[in-house]
């Protein structure tokens, strides 16, 4: 009997393997930071709908790359493709590129400070100091002034960062560009910078875990992994002088100010933006969809899928620790999502 | 001359006859498909440094030399200079062969001249169990274990006692160049140590048996042994020295990944290897992505002369030796 079921199941299972396989499959590859919330998207919308993604989280800049090589259906990144990658996707693939942001992310400052365990404020002048190696200890007049009922420590600062390429870097070193004119020169932004000062860690664990051993240590995290890893943060001066910690609300308020004066193609970068409660180093991450598609049958999918991402999809975010798309927001990816064509036709 | 190559090919043919009953075919097909395979190699090898050489060709034109000599390694001004990140790995690799050599020849020596049988075997099983030991857990096990205690121990204790080195200065981060020399060391250890056991154990038992007949003590017996052997450890030493060159994992989980030369051991580093798994993902421009490439091609053109060179040596040691 017990063996009878067990074949059964079997049989059921490879039926079953069978009959997706037969199914409509998208192939994507990209960013990782949000793949924990497309891997739970496409699991969802497949048992709703049976079309079935199957997406790589190989980094942005290999999500990019396939993109202009037309290797993928869609791709995923968390920094904006420039003109000149929109310009080569252009020429290869005869068709413009659609950003669409998809949900949002924070990285927070965090430290530690033996005494101090909680409510660290600083602003954006102070922490590109700090990360260019302009302030070295934790006393430093600078930080007392913003911190006036905190009791700080002379002890040296051990500066933290990512050494492995990522959006996280992107979005950090993005923020000290528009807050220092000094970092813009020196550094810039980019997945990977030439660091002034510091150590480098692999990976939001690697850095969470320089900064957890050393005493005295500063480093950046993702949002999502602070709230997981329960890691202590810093409330960061946005550009309406308010101290605001990173949060949800907080991080699609940058958004909602953002969205004002967003730009036509969506590729906007939502650090230091307007908004008395907005956090100022939140980033939006994207798909990357060709406007016009060869294949008839997955444009309709993929334009199908996008619409649930922006109504049913965001719904998911904040369980899995991302802020999801404020509503301004919500429309102009609908109005850029309605623009996919198949062979030129528009898709009902 | 021709007369008697033909002469030789005779006698070979006789010689297969009387083996195979006739001159057989299949013997040649055979010599011919392991030839084929050897050659596919070799081919590899040519097409792998060729492709590369393709792939960073951009970044080649753009720096030429000056991709060897210039520290600037800056992602966002396209700027690639690779020397810091060459410095790192031939430092890191080199330092941890000083520090694991003399213990691997030690362990080997024990292993093939002093240890009595029964504690011989579980040993030598136990050395080489360390080199099966995946270099992620090496890399954990820095970070949790061996990082903390340099930071608390080890460097406080070396710049007290040694400061006034340039080597021990700075402050005391844990994560380095000492930390990865450290790792190095213990990975390389049983490499070192389980190949340089085994030539020793290739010297003849004769050579023993005569240095102690003529009234030579163990030691002595031992110093003939190794002399012997040295071009076989030396070989060893540089399959081991290619391990720590090409170490990526368990490197970058403790070297701090800073393109810097510094004197200090405290101060953070990087190497080739750590550059590359760490960049490579997110290198969108296709300079950047070349120049990665490149330096991949350079450890590659590196890696290839440690190794070739340590088969040679082995090689010509066991050419010595004669045949067994």
């Amino acid at each position: 009997m017990k063996f009878q079921k067990i074949i059964s199941a079997l049989f059921l299972t490879v039926a079953f393997s069978m009959l997706t396989h037969a199914q409509l499959q998208l192939n994507g590859a990209g960013a990782t930071f949000p793949y924990v919330i497309y891997s739970k998207w496409f699991d969802e919308y497949k048992k709703e709908t049976g079309v079935q993604f199957n997406y790589q989280s190989i980094g942005s800049g290999g999500g990019i790359k396939q993109v202009i090589e037309g290797t993928v259906d869609f791709g995923a990144s968390d920094g904006p493709m420039t003109d000149q990658q929109l310009a080569d996707a252009q020429k290869k693939q005869g068709t413009t590129i659609l950003h669409i942001p998809t949900v949002m992310g924070a990285d927070v400052v965090c430290y530690n400070v033996s005494g101090i365990s909680k409510g660290l404020n600083l602003d954006g002048e102070t922490l590109s100091n700090i990360f260019l190696g302009k302030i070295i200890k934790w006393n430093d007049g600078r930080i007392k002034k913003l911190n006036p009922k905190i009791n700080l420590p002379n002890k040296s600062i051990v500066v933290a960062h990512r050494s492995d390429g990522s959006g996280t870097t992107f979005i950090f070193t993005d923020y000290l560009t528009k807050v220092s004119k000094e970092w813009e020169t020196k550094v810039g932004k980019g997945t990977s910078v030439n660091w002034p000062v510091g150590l480098g860690g692999k990976g939001n664990e690697g850095v969470a875990g320089l900064v957890k051993q050393m005493d005295g240590a500063i480093g950046y995290v993702e949002l999502a992994y602070a709230v997981q890893n329960k890691i202590h943060y810093a409330a960061m001066k946005n550009k309406s002088g308010n101290f605001v910690e990173a949060e949800f609300a907080s991080v699609s308020a940058a958004a909602e100010g953002a969205s004002k004066n967003m730009p036509e193609d969506l590729r906007v970068s939502i650090t230091d933006a307007d908004g008395k409660d907005a956090y100022p180093i939140s980033g939006f991450t994207w798909l990357l969809v060709y406007q016009n598609m060869k294949n008839e049958a997955k444009a309709n999918a993929l334009v199908k899928f996008l619409k649930w991402s922006m109504k049913k999809g965001q719904t998911y975010a904040s369980g899995l620790y991302y802020a999801p798309l404020p509503k301004a927001v919500v429309k102009m990816c609908e109005k850029k999502i309605d623009l996919i064509t198949a062979n030129g036709k528009k898709i009902k | 001359m021709q007369a008697n190559t033909k002469q030789t090919e005779h006698k070979r043919n006789i010689f297969l006859k009387k083996i195979f009953g006739s001159q057989n075919f299949g013997d040649l097909i055979f010599e011919r498909l392991t030839l084929l395979f050897a050659v596919f190699v070799f081919l590899l090898v040519i097409l792998m440094g060729y492709e590369m050489y393709i792939g960073s060709k951009i970044s080649i034109e753009k720096f030429g030399w000056s991709f060897l000599t210039n520290s600037v390694w800056d992602p966002v001004q396209e700027i690639y200079g690779a020397l810091p990140i060459i410095y790192g790995t031939v430092v890191s690799s080199f330092l941890a062969l000083i520090l694991s050599v003399p213990l691997s020849i030690g362990i080997a020596i024990f292993l093939s001249e002093l240890s009595p049988g029964w504690l011989e075997k579980p040993l030598s099983f136990l050395v080489e169990l360390l080199a099966g030991i995946p270099s992620v857990v090496y890399g954990l096990w820095g970070i949790f274990v061996l990082v903390p205690w340099i930071r608390n121990d080890v460097e406080p204790f070396l710049s007290e006692r040694l400061g006034f080195l340039p080597f021990f200065r700075g402050a005391p981060y844990g994560f380095g160049m000492l930390a990865a020399v450290l790792i190095l060391s213990i990975m390389v250890l049983p490499i070192v140590a389980s190949i340089s056991r085994d030539i020793l154990k290739s010297v003849p038992q004769s050579q023993r048996e005569a240095a102690l007949a003529l009234g030579a003590t163990r030691w002595q017996s031992t110093k003939i042994v190794l002399k012997d052997a040295r071009s076989g450890i030396f070989g060893a030493t540089m399959l081991g020295l290619g391990r720590a060159v090409g170490e990526t994992m368990a490197v970058t989980m403790v070297i701090g990944n800073r393109a810097l030369i510094s004197p200090s051991l405290f101060d953070p580093a990087y190497t080739m290897a750590s550059v590359i798994a760490n960049e490579f993902s997110e290198a969108t421009s296709d300079m950047y992505l070349s120049a990665l490439i490149q330096l991949a091609l350079v450890l590659f053109v590196i890696t290839i002369f440690i190794n070739a060179f340590a088969k040679l040596l082995v090689w010509s040691m066991e050419r010595k030796l004669g045949t067994r």
